[in-house]
This record gives structure tokens, C-alpha cells and sequence, in this order.
């Protein structure tokens, strides 16, 4: 079992994410040991672009944020690299596609199997145009994780099928962000995904309470928080590591 | 190759949640567009109510001016809206109309595809919304206020840099989020896939009515054709129908803003790279990290980061040639045009322009050469007029 699969082995698996660098790396640094204390059984970190086209506006100001202090990829790894020893759960870059071509696919990967990560969310490369990526993160030993949405009709037997570590299921359409109501089509999604396969699935976007995250892991095995989290670094800056773990800490209780 | 690839540029890289919209439309197109009725309906509105085919002019004071090959205009800026957009957006508004649509949303960045796809969404009455960056709506207010009268709805965007890139990127947010009635009406050939094919398509019209007016004019081929590149979708409708035709020289003229070697450029092949964006792999502006970049151009519908997947593969391959033209020079080409034809073209057209003011003399004597007008300038008379330091009020 790869190390991302077990963050699903022991009961539902909380997963929170974080823009890197925003507003600086030291605070995501801080940020980081907080969810694990919090009892985080992954975490994304989030590499900050220039367009991110699938973000809502709390995550894309994050970006700009991290990018006009001077966030670069390079800063990220060495990032990483530090912590790596003393993290213990799975870690995975969330970045678009565009920053992982432009830096050389496979001297991105291998800078990423280098610094300990496990996995990739690249949410501007579909399942029909993942081989260029699948191959060369196979072959670095890092999962690149498929996500769904509730378009995705038919297409989910053939992507549950063929993706490992877990799924990424889009509770709803639109951007990242969070959502005061959360339909069930995350709910049909997952019965369709369990009819091919028992690949772990966890749910993200929109989810900011414990109580919409003790609603979904009902069928789902884990859930994704990001906007909620990153709301909280907009709103105090340096000083939002306690509130983060507070939330942290009262979504994850209820799992 | 397959479906939607040009060498190893083009696809489709784009969120899950636009996976559905995408496939549904490059379904949609394969059903349409070879659909006889289908076909009937578009020339009928091309012809009756865009006025074309538009007109090939021979610019003879211009030619005798420049000493050299035989110029030509193609009068796209002639068309109803006063550009070559109207050619897409009739064919696309008309293929959502097949799909079931009732809703257009379309990017603008000097507001040309914006009022065309307005004025579509009005003929064909469907409600649309136009997202357009909120510098551009600040450069264009009169086309903002165009497109209300036509009964659209603008959002102006204000995340980025508030220009075409981040219209764009604002367009396929909302169309992620609701699809199920509505249709992006892309407005170049960009974007992922089956964009990039579908604009071209609609946009050929343009090169093959150069080619049969030339035969008509000259009885034979030009020996070049030139059009301004943003994102490319005259160029590539004035190119489509000449890649076979091997003496036939591309030429595609990129917005070099302040210069190619300074920052303040959008001159995609001269000075970008290959990357992944907006849905498509091609040449793009950006940083070492793949950072896009912040362009400039005097041209807001220039001033684009990225350049269609199918001119990237042309300039690969050799096939069409990317010239660079800066802001002065375009601005000269403008007022150029005014005083030698008695024709106000778009600062799009006029980058065109410039380099043709350059080539005839080099192509020579008994040659011939086509430059695509792409639109009108009457949006650009008063931006001119502040370039050139000139206090006007409207």
C-alpha cells in the first residue's frame, strides 16, 4: 500500500490544504506541524500561479499573495526537503501544469521524489491527458492523484479503474471555494466510483465546517479543506496558525 | 495526429468540471458542421447580415507609394461590427442555438468579439453575458456601453492583471460552474480543444475568398499573405486555405509593444516559450517558473500571453513566419492608412500594416501581396489621439 492510501487506513481521513508561502514560507512552515498536531492524515500544499483558472477568489489571492513575496517552486522543495523528517503524513504539490513543463517535467519530479513528497493534484490535466505525466510520476514514485467532478458522468469507470493512491471528487461545480449547501451528487459519484473499484475517496471543494465534513464522509473516506483554511491566513496573516488549528482540530474530531 | 493536436501543440488541459461542456461541443460540431441545413443557415446570415463576401481592395496609392508589390486589402473591417469576429461568432451562436443553448458568455479584450457576440446573442435571441478585464473596460467604454445597448450583460474582471488573459480565465470559471444551458463563445483560436479547430473553421471563409477573388483579380496566387496575430484568428483564417500552397509565404505580424528586448511586449513567438495554459500547449510569455507573464500592447486585442496552438505548429514547422511589430510602429501604420487610402484600420490591422510597409519594396515589383484587414479603428481614434499626446473629448 502506498503511504498516500494508508492516510485512509486508520477511520476517515481529514486532508487540508494550504497555499505555499502565503503570506511567507516560515508561516507554512508553522502552518504545516499545526495541522499535523491537529491530526491532519495528509496535506496539500498548494504551489502559487499566476492564473490558477479552477480557483475561487479566496485561493487565487492567496497566490498573488505568495507570489509577490517571492514564493518560487525552487523555495517550496527546499521547503519541504527541511520539514520532510519531521512530518509524517503523506504531503502532495497542488500545482497546475504549467509550472511542473516549464521547470522540465522530470527534473520537477525528481526534484519532488528529492525533497519527500508523495503525490500531485494537477487540476488543469484531465484524465485524457495525463499519460505525458503518468508515466514520468510512476517512475519517480509519486502518485498523480485523478480527480471527478459531477459532470464526469461515464468517464468514471474508466478513471476509478486506472488511479490509485485516492480520487479527488469535486463535490460541485464551478471553482474552489466555500459553499453554504452541498447537493448529493458527491454522494451518486462515490456509489459510482465503489460499483469499478475500492479506491479511497475523498471529497473537497466548498467543505469549511465540521458539520458539512461529518455530512460527507458518511459515504465518502476523507475530505479535502482548503478555502476555509486559507480564509483564515487572509484574515490574520502571520498569526493564523492557533485559528487554523482550531478548525483543524474541530473537523478532524468529528470524523 | 489526433483530434485537436497541431505537432505537439494544442489539447485539451483543462478542469474536470469543463470536461463535460468540451465534449459536448466537440460532439455538437461533428453533428454540424458538414450538416447541409446547417452550412445553408450560416451563409445565408454571413451573407445577408455580415455583408460578405467583404471586399478585396487594391490599394494603389499605397502601392505606388511603397514602390514595390501590388497591395491588397482584404476588407474584413467592412464586415457588420466592423470585424472579422462577426465570421465566429455567427457560426458558433448558431451552433449553440443547435445544441439547445439559451445562454451565450463570451471574453473580450478590446470589446470587438464582445459587441460581435452581443450582437449574435441579439439576432438570435439568446441572453449573454460578456466578461472583459476591468482595465479594458476602462480603455473601451464605449464598446461596454455598445453591448448593453444590445442587451448583454459585462462583468468587468478585476483579478490579475485586469486584461484579456484574465477575461478569459473568468469565462471558463463561469462556464465550469454552469454549462448545462450555456455556451463559451471563444473568441480566437485558442483555448483547449475543439476550440482551436472550430474558430478556424469559421474564420477560413476569409482566406478562401482571397483566394478566389485573386484568381478573379490576378488569375493566380498571391505571393504572400499577411495578417496580426493576438491569439490568431484572422491570421489563421486568412492562412487556412494557402498552407498548401507552398509559394504562397504566411506571415503573421505579433504585437512587440515597447520592443522585443524589453519586458513590455506581447510578442508570443519572439520572445516566449512552450507551455500549457488556458486549456491548450503552445508558445506563451512567462517566467523561468512558468509564471504568465504580464504583456503590453498599444492593442488590447494583442495584448494576450499566448498565441493559437495551430500557429505555433506552423511556426515549427517553417511554414508561416511570426514578425515582431512594436506600438510606434503600428501607430505610424495607422495613421498611414488614413492619409494614403483614406481608410481608418483597427491598431490590431494596422501591426499588419506596418509590416507591409517594410516587405512590398523587398517582395518586389510584379508580386503580390494580401494584408488582411482585420476591423476598423474607429474604437481606437481617441487612444491614438492620447498616444500621440493630443487632448480629445468626446
Amino acid at each position: 500500500m502506498s503511504k498516500i492510501a494508508q492516510a485512509f487506513s486508520d477511520g476517515k481521513a481529514f486532508i487540508p490544504f494550504v497555499t505555499g508561502g502565503d503570506p511567507d514560507i516560515e508561516t507554512t512552515v508553522n502552518l504545516l506541524f499545526a495541522l499535523q498536531d491537529a491530526g491532519a492524515n495528509a496535506i496539500e500544499i498548494g504551489i502559487p500561479f499566476s492564473d490558477p483558472v479552477a480557483e475561487g477568489p479566496v485561493i487565487e489571492a492567496a497566490s498573488g499573495r505568495a507570489l509577490s513575496n517571492g514564493c518560487t517552486v525552487d523555495k517550496l522543495f527546499d521547503m519541504v526537503g527541511r520539514i520532510r523528517e519531521e512530518i509524517m503524513v503523506p504531503i502532495l504539490f497542488m500545482t497546475y501544469y504549467n509550472p511542473i513543463f516549464s521547470y522540465g517535467t522530470d527534473r520537477f519530479l525528481a526534484r519532488c521524489a528529492q525533497a519527500g513528497l508523495d503525490g500531485l493534484i494537477v487540476p488543469d490535466l484531465p484524465y485524457e491527458e495525463r499519460e505525458e505525466l503518468y508515466q514520468p510520476c510512476r517512475s519517480h514514485d509519486l502518485e498523480l492523484i485523478s480527480l471527478i467532478a459531477p459532470t464526469t458522468g461515464e468517464r468514471i469507470d474508466e478513471i476509478a479503474r486506472n488511479s490509485s493512491g485516492f480520487l479527488y471528487c469535486v463535490s460541485s461545480l464551478g471553482v474552489t471555494g466555500m459553499r453554504s449547501v452541498i447537493d448529493d451528487s458527491a454522494k451518486k459519484m462515490i456509489a459510482q466510483v465503489r460499483a469499478v473499484s475500492d479506491i479511497p475517496c475523498a471529497v473537497g471543494f466548498g467543505i469549511s465546517t465540521p458539520q458539512q465534513a461529518k455530512e460527507m464522509v458518511k459515504f465518502a473516506d476523507g475530505v479535502i479543506v482548503g478555502s476555509a483554511i486559507v480564509k483564515i491566513v487572509a484574515e490574520h496573516g502571520k498569526g493564523c496558525v492557533k485559528p487554523v488549528f482550531q478548525l483543524a482540530r474541530s473537523i478532524k474530531e468529528v470524523l | 495526429m489526433p483530434d485537436g493536436r497541431f505537432g505537439i501543440h494544442g489539447g485539451k488541459y483543462i478542469p474536470e468540471t469543463l470536461m463535460r461542456a468540451t465534449l459536448e461541443l466537440e460532439k455538437a460540431y461533428k453533428r454540424w458542421h458538414r450538416d447541409a441545413e446547417f452550412i445553408a443557415e450560416l451563409d445565408s446570415l454571413l451573407n445577408q447580415y455580415a455583408g460578405r463576401p467583404s471586399r478585396m481592395y487594391f490599394a494603389e496609392r499605397m502601392t505606388a507609394d511603397l514602390g514595390g508589390a501590388r497591395v491588397y486589402l482584404k476588407r474584413e473591417d467592412l464586415n457588420h461590427t466592423g470585424s472579422h469576429k462577426i465570421n465566429n461568432v455567427l457560426g458558433q451562436v448558431l451552433l449553440a442555438k443547435k445544441m439547445g443553448k439559451s445562454r451565450i458568455i463570451a471574453e473580450t479584450g478590446a470589446g470587438q468579439h464582445g459587441v460581435a457576440t452581443a450582437t449574435a446573442a441579439a439576432l438570435m435571441g439568446m441572453e449573454c453575458e460578456v466578461f472583459m478585464g476591468k482595465e479594458d473596460t476602462e480603455r473601451q467604454a464605449l464598446n461596454v456601453y455598445r453591448m448593453e445597448l444590445l442587451g448583454t450583460k459585462v462583468h468587468a474582471v478585476a483579478s490579475g492583471t485586469a486584461t484579456l488573459k484574465d477575461a478569459v480565465s473568468a469565462t471558463l470559471r463561469e462556464w465550469a460552474a454552469r454549462s448545462e444551458d450555456t455556451h463559451y463563445c471563444l473568441g480566437s483560436v485558442m483555448g483547449p480543444h475543439p476550440f482551436p479547430t472550430i474558430v478556424r473553421d469559421f474564420q477560413a471563409v476569409i482566406g478562401r475568398e482571397i483566394k478566389k477573388q485573386m484568381a478573379d483579380e490576378l488569375g493566380r496566387l498571391p505571393d504572400a499573405v499577411v495578417a496580426c496575430v493576438g491569439g490568431g484568428s484572422n491570421a489563421i483564417g486568412t492562412f487556412y486555405d494557402f498552407i498548401g500552397d507552398e509559394n504562397v509565404e504566411l506571415i503573421g505580424c505579433e504585437a512587440a509593444g515597447l520592443g522585443v528586448d524589453t519586458p513590455e511586449n506581447a510578442a508570443t513567438i519572439a520572445t516566449g516559450t512552450v507551455g500549457v495554459f488556458h486549456g491548450m500547449k503552445s508558445y506563451f510569455c512567462q517566467d523561468e517558473f512558468g509564471q504568465i507573464a504580464p504583456v503590453h500592447s498599444i492593442s488590447a486585442g494583442l495584448d494576450y500571453p499566448g498565441i493559437g496552438p495551430e500557429h505555433a505548429s506552423l511556426h515549427d514547422i517553417g511554414r508561416a513566419r511570426y514578425v515582431a511589430v512594436t506600438d510606434d510602429e503600428a501607430v505610424g501604420a495607422f495613421e498611414y492608412l488614413a492619409r494614403t487610402e483614406g481608410i481608418i484600420p483597427a491598431i490590431e490591422s494596422a501591426h499588419a500594416l506596418a509590416y507591409v510597409r517594410q516587405y512590398a519594396k523587398a517582395l518586389g515589383a510584379g508580386k503580390a501581396i494580401v494584408v488582411t484587414l482585420s476591423g476598423r479603428g474607429d474604437k481606437d481614434v481617441a487612444a491614438i489621439a492620447r498616444y500621440k499626446g493630443v487632448d480629445v473629448s468626446e
